[in-house]
């Protein structure tokens, strides 16, 4: 990513540079439904985050600094408007249709078929936090540094984070795939729910990027 | 927080290139990208077409 520019008051922005603007955007929309797919689990619940992202994004497209990125601007938006809505309870109740749901993938090459559908639905045991870090990092392909900017919080943060996730992930994969649902999903749920709670109703919502 | 703190980073799961990933580490990246590709749903796709016409208000 570029250097931060030094931060200027907000000026309408010529025709030109909304059409920048867009383009860039929808550039990046690919990305937001993946990232949205990865947090909520549900595409159409993850297309509904995209889709209010984009208007947040169009809304707000004076404060984009240009020449920085927009994957990273944007994935700030929808994270926040993630977290709000899981404070709202929008999420909530949905766990059995996430477990349920199957994201099928065709396997790429001649690996044995990685159970692309077990992954997921074990990302969606992480707590949310871990759960973005390692979307971020291990997916999205983003450094620590710049996953740190986009969560707000300490790069060492994102690394243990990360850390975290991987490790739970491995476990999860290596006893066979995600938990059984009906065993332990509920109280997974609760879990992820309680942790939730805690960061919606802390410092969990991070400024858009300059 | 400071739980975090405590995590040391298994060999096995170590993120750093040089260290073997875990075989799912792959997948989380195809995961994404997958979704990268999918075509853009018609809603989305109005959506932006509805920028548009705003861009040119």
């Amino acid at each position: 990513m570029k250097a931060a520019a030094p931060t200027r008051p907000p000026v309408a922005r010529s025709a030109e540079d909304r059409a920048a603007f867009k383009r860039d955007l929808a550039a990046v929309v690919p990305h937001l439904r993946a990232f949205a797919r990865g947090l909520c689990g549900r595409p159409d619940m993850a297309d509904d985050l995209v889709q209010e992202t984009m208007l947040k994004a169009w809304a707000a497209q004076d404060r984009f600094e240009p020449g920085t990125s927009m994957r990273a601007w944007t994935f700030v938006i929808l994270r926040n408007i993630f977290l709000t809505d899981m404070r709202r309870n929008r999420f909530r109740g949905e766990y059995d249709e996430l477990v349920a749901e199957r994201i099928l993938v065709e396997p790429a090459g001649q690996e044995a078929p990685l159970h692309l559908a077990d992954l997921h639905n074990a990302l969606l045991l992480l707590p949310p936090e871990r759960r973005e870090a390692v979307l971020l990092v291990g997916a999205g392909g983003f450094s620590y540094e710049e996953a740190a900017a986009i969560c707000g919080c300490a790069v060492g943060t994102i690394k243990s984070r990360v850390g975290r996730a991987r490790a739970a992930l491995s476990q999860m994969i290596e006893a066979g795939g995600a938990p059984d649902a009906d065993r332990h999903g509920k109280e997974a749920h609760a879990a992820i729910m309680d942790e939730l709670d805690m960061i919606a109703a802390g410092e969990g919502l991070t400024e858009p990027l300059r | 927080m400071a739980q975090e703190q405590q995590m040391a980073v298994h060999g096995k799961a170590k993120g750093t290139t040089g260290g073997r990933k875990p075989e799912w580490a792959q997948g989380l990246k195809r995961l994404y990208d997958s979704v990268v590709e999918e075509p853009l749903p018609d809603d989305l796709a109005a959506l932006l077409a509805r920028l548009d016409e705003e861009g040119q208000a």
